[in-house]
């Protein structure tokens, strides 16, 4: 029999939860009822295919979605080896009293706000890249990538750290034993095994690039149209609406930041789901 | 012994400028005895004289605070009309929609010209206003074509609430296209460090907002600055306006009346702004 303090207890947990998931989802429906007038005009589709030219009474939001992704999927290449060899480092090569320092370190880097390596960007890397390929303004694709790379990299760095530390040591020992080298070892053995873990961070670190706004806002130059190379500016998602948030409630362009306030939702529930998946799938891993 | 003589300088100049500030602002004794908290937004163009006035006001009276932030002029228009501020500021005149729709008043206090700025490194600092319409819209986009070197021309416009945007593109421009692949930046000050830092850069800032790391293009022949701007030669013009919801009172009506006294005409003039009188 359970007393009345742990009921009253688990009630108040309950409902806490189900608040919070029902915020989620009103979230959900509340950006799609207010989207929904220009919605029911072109459709979500045309919406999402269409090009950004509120002249012409263009409200699409492509050169958003393209701009996102040319910026996150190249922030990854940038970190994912950053990451592997920090985290190869930190866990398996550096000496024992070092590892716990370097940690300390890339912990403290997690926590750096976005607008820090916004400022150092526009300062120093900004001229830089414009000088060195003489192309442009030096806001561009690449820029933005470059930087929201080494602000993701320290998230992906302590995930991999944790997939490797969790790798039992006789695995480890075998490896040795057998005579494998450092490089072997990496990619023999810890990579394989730790490759659920890998991908946790690579996927989460993909969600913190696709959201962050910052850093786009202030190094990409924000131009609402389809990238063609790593060199043109563009504008990502969450610039758009940070742009845009400011014009007239009534008017189109407002209405349009809804659209892609739903891309942004439904993409970052879509990775979630995936690393629920995988996670599952892989649970006999480590 | 250094630092001591640090805070000691400092010490002496605050407590000069606290015991002279009143002196010489006559303007600012209607504020004697008023208190409370006045909130701003709205144009970029405006902020360097809201927050010249507001520390005048402030200094003379430690009851007030006023706090001012941007956001661009549809920002200013609808913070004020939602409440959310007391003065939301425009660096366009309201529509008469908005106007009507949010019940503002108008306080137009300054005449202001946009002009196009290239960086000073930049040896183009002429344009005729075919050749101006034909950069936005990415129709010459080198800047040899222009006589300048052999790069390509970096555009900057900004913002979809911009007061400023909205006079470039309609008088500027006359409403033709600005290129989408041009840079987009969110307020006067971040235009002009963008184009200061760019040396193939092309934009557009509020003519109070030039000063020696921008330079201004001359248009047909007409060098955009304050005189031009007065004279009515330079065309692309416009007023500085701050809006409340309604006809304002109390610290609101004092802050607003400030800004067309002798000493707030003195500040719209020192920012490179023309008063109305």
């Amino acid at each position: 029999m359970k007393n009345l303090r742990e009921q009253a207890a688990e009630r108040a947990f309950l409902l806490s939860a189900l608040a919070s998931c029902a915020i989620t989802a009103g979230i959900l429906v509340f950006m799609v009822l207010m989207g929904l007038p220009l919605l029911r005009e072109g459709g979500f589709l045309a919406l999402l295919l269409n090009s950004w030219e509120p002249y012409r009474g263009a409200f699409g939001v492509l050169p958003m979605v393209a701009g996102t992704l040319a910026i996150s999927l190249l922030s990854l290449l940038v970190a994912f080896p950053l990451s592997l060899g920090c985290s190869f480092l930190t866990s398996g090569i550096a000496p024992k009293p070092l590892r716990g320092p370097l940690r300390r370190i890339i912990e403290l880097m997690t926590g750096i706000p976005t607008v820090i390596y916004g400022f150092v960007g526009i300062f120093l890397l900004v001229p830089l890249i414009r000088e060195f390929f003489r192309h442009g303004s030096g806001m561009c694709v690449l820029t933005a990538a470059l930087v929201l790379g080494v602000m993701i990299s320290p998230t992906m760095t302590l995930f991999f750290c944790d997939a490797f530390d969790r790798i039992p040591s006789s695995y480890l020992k075998a490896a040795d034993a057998l005579g494998a080298g450092r490089a072997q070892k990496l990619i023999h053995v810890m990579l394989p095994t730790a490759k659920k873990g890998i991908l946790n961070g690579v996927i989460l670190a993909l969600g913190r690039a696709v959201g962050d706004t910052l850093i786009a806002l202030m190094l990409a130059g924000n131009s609402a149209r389809v990238p063609e190379s790593v060199m043109d500016p563009a504008r990502t998602l969450t610039a758009h609406i940070a742009l845009v948030i400011a014009a007239d409630y009534e008017s189109p362009e407002f209405r349009s930041i809804f659209t892609c306030g739903v891309v942004l939702y439904l993409s970052t529930m879509v990775m979630t789901f995936l690393v629920r998946y995988l996670a599952r799938r892989g649970e006999g891993n480590i | 012994m250094k630092k001591v003589s640090l805070l000691q300088t400092a010490l002496a100049v605050s407590v000069l400028v606290l015991a002279c500030s009143p002196a010489f602002c006559g303007s600012l004794d209607t504020f004697k005895g008023e208190k409370g908290v006045l909130k701003i937004s709205g144009g970029t163009a405006h902020i360097p004289v809201m927050k010249d006035a507001a520390q005048q006001v402030m200094a003379a009276n430690p009851g007030i605070q006023i706090t001012i932030a941007g956001g661009g002029s549809g920002v200013g228009i609808k913070q004020v009309g939602e409440g959310l501020v007391d003065i939301g500021n425009t660096g366009r005149k309201p529509t008469g929609d908005e106007i009507a729709r949010y019940n503002l008043k108008l306080f137009q206090w300054a005449v202001d010209g946009v002009a196009p700025v290239v960086n000073p490194k930049n040896k183009v600092k002429k344009l005729t206003k075919t050749q101006l319409m034909d950069i936005f819209a990415g129709k010459i986009d080198n800047w040899k074509a222009l006589g300048g070197t052999d790069r390509k021309i970096n555009l900057y416009t900004r913002d979809e609430a911009s007061g400023t945007r909205e006079v470039f593109w309609e008088k500027g421009l006359d409403k033709g296209a600005i290129s989408p692949s041009a840079h987009v930046v969110v307020s006067n000050g971040a235009m002009k460090t963008a184009v200061a830092q760019d040396p193939y850069g092309i934009g557009y800032v509020s003519v109070g907002h030039i000063d020696r790391t921008v330079a201004p293009v001359a248009l047909d022949g007409v060098v955009p600055t304050i005189e031009t701007v007065r004279k009515g030669t330079y065309k692309i013009a416009r007023g500085l306006f701050s809006n409340t919801k309604g006809e304002p009172a109390g610290l609101k009506k004092k802050f607003l009346d400030f800004l067309y006294t002798p000493d707030g005409m003195k500040i719209i003039e020192k920012h490179g702004f023309i008063p109305v009188r």
